[in-house]
């Protein structure tokens, strides 16, 4: 028997593989498939302040091997995701949860996550300072490390629960920002949130996204995200959960080689709706393959460059 | 929802531009007309969202136009490859709000999931009329299979080469029971405005999973925020806006 058991700031969870926000919704979709009892966990979809529709459609486009969307943070507002997804998540799911929040300012997500602080569902609140499709929220708190730093000082005043900061790929050093959290208190860091990008409409000469610009994720973005897990793992004492194009086991192990202790599955799960059963199912055969019998051994495995 | 591999046992041309493609396979998930199927294709990241046209306990089949460079190049697929598909996705049409005279009314590929819609129909004690409308007669498709399963066909092209002149609106007749519609938006907007019964409209969205998780393909309603993937596809006149 394989270990794929580790342990994510203090809370042990049965194997790395957690479901990403926004592709998830609150599980219960995923949970007529399979027993999403399986998975380390996942992080429920971005929640903010108030309800949210998001905007305008078309908000997906493709690209090679990898989705654009323009969501914008459609989500039913805090109160509702406390009354009324939560009760329904726990009937389908009995381990603790991972809770995403976004906000339009420091003070939402002090009251954001002073409010998930008080559900017992919420293992871990994942800070979403990194979503591209909103303006003035989300990523205009992670691209800047002194905005970075007080988010996570901030809500660090108001929870117990471990604070696990998700970063985004769209800045100059994401080292410096991850550094920066680290030092303002944050327990973890999540990585990668998607990459800014866009299509054009050659026959309309229009934006294909109403938005105009998307993030980018899925399989194409693997070696990116990978490359700043690296460059973060090595620089943080805190764990580190990697995101971005994972659809394997071999990828997982890629990026706990890279220096993750856990990591993201989003995209694959949107083409594959089976992608995280088929990846818990697959892992330890795949550690088998490659001699690893406790997969807490290779965090971190390969070597600075 | 079901995922399954299914082989393509026909890809063909209707018409010119128009396709229908009949895949084999385990079909139990496929219940009601309406329902769509999401198909992956190999080197294609994103599934491509269908109405089924046709089912049987074997084999179904969708059909779709070559527009893009992702309808071409599904265009170019050979008998016998197989495909990963979901299939049984989304609500579908309520055939028990019927009544005694059913109006069915599509426009271009829109007239497939009507097809499926027709054949269940004409199983049931019901006077069904079917208006379909296209643009000329070379995008005309499944005239004669409509006209095998309902008691009225009307035909509608734009430039007038086949069936009468005009659009598809312009021949609702007085008396139906209920409509349902699936067709280009501005189409259905205008069915919405020309009918005085209720009725269902099938929608099209570009969606990223199919399945309700991405909110990807959400449509505000009166009745809240729909996705059109996992609420929908079928949508009920009373919680449109329009």
């Amino acid at each position: 028997m394989v270990n794929t058991k580790i342990d994510l700031c203090g809370i042990p969870i049965d194997n790395p593989i957690i479901a990403a926000s926004g592709t998830f919704g609150y599980g219960y979709e995923f949970a007529e498939l399979y027993d999403i009892n399986r998975l380390g966990t996942f992080s429920f979809k971005g929640t903010t302040r108030e309800p949210r529709i998001g905007n305008m459609p078309p908000r997906i486009a493709e690209a090679s091997a990898a989705i654009l969307n323009s969501i914008g943070l459609q989500n039913p507002g805090i109160d509702a995701v406390i009354k009324e997804e939560l009760p329904k998540m726990r009937a389908v799911f009995r381990k603790p949860v991972m809770a995403n929040v976004c906000g339009f300012s420091i003070a939402d997500y002090r009251y954001l996550c002073e409010r998930l602080d008080k559900c017992p569902e919420v293992g871990w609140l994942e800070v979403n300072i990194s979503c591209p499709n909103v303006h003035g929220g989300g990523m205009a708190f992670g691209t800047d490390p002194r905005t970075a730093a007080a988010v996570t000082k901030t809500v660090k005043t108001v929870t117990h629960k471990p604070v696990i900061m998700k970063l985004s790929p769209n800045v100059t050093d994401i080292v410096e920002i991850a550094r920066t959290c680290e030092d303002a208190g944050a327990d973890g860091i999540s990585l990668i949130n998607t990459i800014l990008a866009m299509r054009i409409d050659v026959k309309t000469r229009r934006p294909v996204l109403s938005n105009g610009t998307g993030g980018m994720s899925g399989d194409a973005v693997f070696p990116i995200a990978l490359r700043m897990v690296y460059e973060v793992a090595h620089a943080v004492h805190i764990p580190v959960i990697g995101i971005g194009g994972v659809n394997s086991p071999e990828r997982v192990l890629e990026m706990m080689l890279a220096g993750a202790t856990a990591v993201e599955v989003g995209t694959a799960s949107l083409i594959n709706p089976y992608a995280c059963w088929d990846i818990v199912l697959g892992l330890p055969e795949t550690m088998r393959k490659y001699g690893i019998e406790d997969i807490r051994d290779i965090i971190g495995g390969a070597p600075l460059a | 929802m079901q995922e399954g591999i299914f082989t393509i046992a026909e890809n063909h041309a209707l018409t010119g531009s128009i396709m229908r493609m009949k895949l084999l396979g385990d079909t139990e998930a496929i219940q009601r007309p309406g329902q769509f199927v999401n198909i992956r294709l190999p080197d294609r990241y994103l599934r491509r969202p269908l109405s089924v046209c046709d089912v049987d306990s074997m084999s179904f089949s969708v059909i779709y136009k070559t527009v893009g460079e992702g309808t071409y190049y599904m265009s170019t697929l050979q008998k016998g490859l197989r495909l990963d598909i979901l299939t049984g996705l989304g609500n579908g049409f309520n055939l028990d709000r019927a009544g005694r005279n059913p109006l069915l009314i599509g426009g271009g590929t829109g007239v497939a999931p009507l097809y499926y819609l027709a054949k269940a129909l004409h199983r049931r004690p019901a006077h069904v009329t079917a208006l379909l409308g296209f643009q000329n007669a070379d995008q005309a498709i499944l005239i004669k299979e409509f006209e095998q399963l309902c008691d009225h066909v009307i035909v509608t092209t734009e430039d007038g080469s086949l069936g009468r002149r005009g659009v598809v609106t312009d021949v609702i007749p007085e008396e139906y029971s209920f409509f349902y519609t699936c067709g280009p938006e501005a189409m259905m907007e205008d069915v919405y405005g020309k009918t005085d019964t209720d009725g269902e409209f099938s929608f099209e969205a570009r969606m990223g999973c199919g399945f309700g998780v991405c909110m990807g393909c959400t449509k505000r309603t009166l009745l809240g925020y729909k996705r059109i993937c996992r609420d929908g596809p079928v949508l009920e006149k009373g919680e449109l806006i329009w």
